[in-house]
């Protein structure tokens, strides 16, 4: 292979990565932060792309990210409303949510399970325009994707050092202390959840517009992509403050779609990428715990030797 | 400044293991009270706290705070105005968050300040000088987690920061129980001080006797839900640990017993 074929390749793939790191970034907050492992992150990531498809085709580009992003929160409030209020799990929350989602975004795709934006303005569209006076028309998708990553870090950084962003982390790390300090862990995470939502709605949104289209399958395995990003990018910072472990996920989520390239060059089937995304989680799960028992492991084996030799 | 009129709470209700925590309990407390309290295994001290807190709601009877009836009021409104220390000192505090962290949530709290605002230089300072307090060199680890410190320092922070802003009532719950003696020590004398100088009205639950005749301006002994033996002022001060244990007999019919108390120092030195 050709090393620009292999830039060219690297590039796209940092571009992806990019934009999907707003779906890690949201999982940061609602998995990291918040201790709750939010299972409607797929049908919110489509979600997101279905609204901005349908808000860019009706002409307004700019529009469509704060509108996916809305959507994305309201989505977020659904699934706090049923842990926090109406008694259901955590998890059962999410995957009633993600189910239920599956309908909406049909019907806020008029019915339809493909929605083409060839011919749409998009913000990379105006951003391809705006760059392509300088000579820099590629590098759209690249620059979109910094820009929506930069702000979403600094808004985290600045975010989580809050009174509401400190008890955020506070209800994720000891639910016994947030109830003797005033902290109301209902409205901590329903707070929490339509952020990290509104991220992972605006995540599916740049996703679709730089795709050009919007199928409904566009959200799938989401979360498990995202977690196995998030897992990378927290072993390379383990200690430190939020803004550092931020920019940990979203190199996380970007050496997860190089190495997955690099995969995909050694002939892999591109449809590995989800068995690939869960063994990572898994790996990445169960490593410390194994690590953990092995010393155990090791001295029943001696033990046992010993016994059998006596 | 508290009162409890008439709770009951009873546990698993109708089956078999049915347990009556509180039994029509009554109880004023004055402002500025330091209450210690004594009690046999089960008397319910716990479950009294439980419900003062608002951890769960009283089965009947009221609770009234400052003249204000709390008694449906959730739990973490309460906790404006309840500080509360628990034996666990893992309870209190977070250990992915640094000390720094730790602190400026209970300060930005106590300040009432905005939902997104920030911590201030002068607010770090001031958050440094409170720790320095402490004298156990927390000032100058402010951005360490809280995981990295031992139990006494963690029950010593959450001790700070329960009192950051002045609560009406203290609740402590043998918050030096689970300390090793010489630790124990440092945070009972802090939580002397701290209530001394505040003069925050107090609760403390202990399985030391001496020490609960030695702190404080009154002592209730507590057996199945209710008070056995009350005494404060000049009273209180005449009495001996054996002059609480005979009371206890002779007002429940029964010796005290509470195994903490039975392993504490007191038996052993007998």
């Amino acid at each position: 292979m050709s090393l620009t074929a292999l830039f060219n390749m690297s590039f796209t793939a940092v571009e992806l990565g990019l934009i999907c790191s707003l779906t890690v970034l949201s999982l940061f907050l609602s998995y990291s932060m918040l201790n709750v492992c939010d299972l409607s992150t797929d049908g919110c990531f489509t979600l997101g792309a279905a609204v901005g498809a349908i808000v860019a085709l009706s002409g307004h580009p700019y529009l469509a990210l704060p509108m996916a992003m809305l959507a994305g929160s309201v989505s977020g409030f659904v699934t706090a409303f049923l842990q926090t209020r109406m008694g259901v799990n955590s998890l059962l929350a999410g995957i009633v949510v993600n189910t239920g989602l599956y309908s909406v975004n049909i019907a806020i795709m008029g019915g339809s399970s493909l929605l083409n934006m060839n011919k749409t303005e998009t913000v990379f569209v105006k951003m391809k325009n705006f760059l392509s006076t300088y000579g820099l028309a590629k590098y759209n998708v690249m620059f979109i994707g910094l820009i929506a990553v930069v702000i979403v870090l600094i808004f985290l950084s600045l975010f989580l050092k809050t009174k509401l962003g400190l008890a955020i982390r506070a209800t994720g790390n000891n639910p016994s202390m947030v109830k003797t300090s005033s902290i109301n862990p209902v409205f901590t995470t329903t707070v929490g959840l339509c952020i990290s939502n509104s991220f992972t709605a605006l995540s599916g949104c740049l996703l679709a517009q730089s795709q050009k289209s919007v199928s409904i399958d566009i959200g799938n395995g989401m979360v498990t992509v995202a977690l196995a990003s998030l897992l990378i990018g927290s072993t390379l910072v383990r200690r430190g403050s939020s803004a550092k472990k931020g920019v940990a996920c979203v190199i996380g989520a970007i050496i997860f779609r190089i190495t997955y390239m690099l995969a995909l060059r050694l002939k892999m089937p591109a449809y590995m990428l989800k068995l690939v995304s869960s063994v990572i989680v898994v790996l990445a799960i169960s490593l410390p715990y194994i690590k953990s028992k092995y010393p155990e492991f090791k001295r029943r084996m001696n033990h046992n030797k010993e016994i059998k030799n006596a | 400044m508290l009162e409890l009129k008439n709770i009951s709470k009873t546990f698993n209700s109708g089956t078999p293991d049915e347990k009556k925590a509180l039994n029509h309990f009554n109880l004023s407390v004055k402002d500025g009270d330091f209450i210690t309290i004594i009690g046999s295994n089960g008397a319910g001290k716990s479950t009294l706290f439980n419900m003062i807190a608002g951890t769960f709601l009283t089965d009947e009877g009221s609770i009234i705070l400052d003249g204000k009836d709390i008694t449906f009021m959730k739990e973490h409104l309460r906790s404006k105005k309840i500080g509360r220390l628990f034996q666990d000192p893992m309870l209190g505090t977070c250990p992915d968050l640094t000390i720094e962290e730790n602190m400026a949530l209970a300060y930005l709290q106590s300040k009432n300040r905005p939902l997104l605002s920030r911590l201030t230089k002068s607010d770090r300072e001031e958050i440094r000088n409170r720790l320095a307090l402490l004298d156990m060199g927390l000032e100058d680890r402010m951005s360490s987690p809280i995981g990295l410190l031992s139990g006494g320092q963690r029950q010593a922070l959450t001790l700070l920061m329960a009192t950051l802003a002045k609560p009406e009532l203290l609740l402590l719950d043998e918050h030096t129980a689970a300390l090793d003696p010489a630790t124990a020590d440092k945070v009972l004398e802090l939580t002397k001080k701290i209530v001394e100088e505040d003069k925050i009205t107090t609760l403390m639950i202990t399985h030391n006797m001496k020490q609960a005749l030695e702190l404080g301006n009154r002592t209730l002994m507590m057996k199945d839900g209710r008070v056995v033996f009350d005494c404060e002022g000049e009273e209180r001060k005449s009495y001996t640990v054996d002059d609480l244990l005979k009371k206890f007999r002779e007002n429940s019919g029964e010796e005290l017993d509470n195994d903490r108390i039975i392993l504490s120092d007191y038996f052993f030195l007998k």
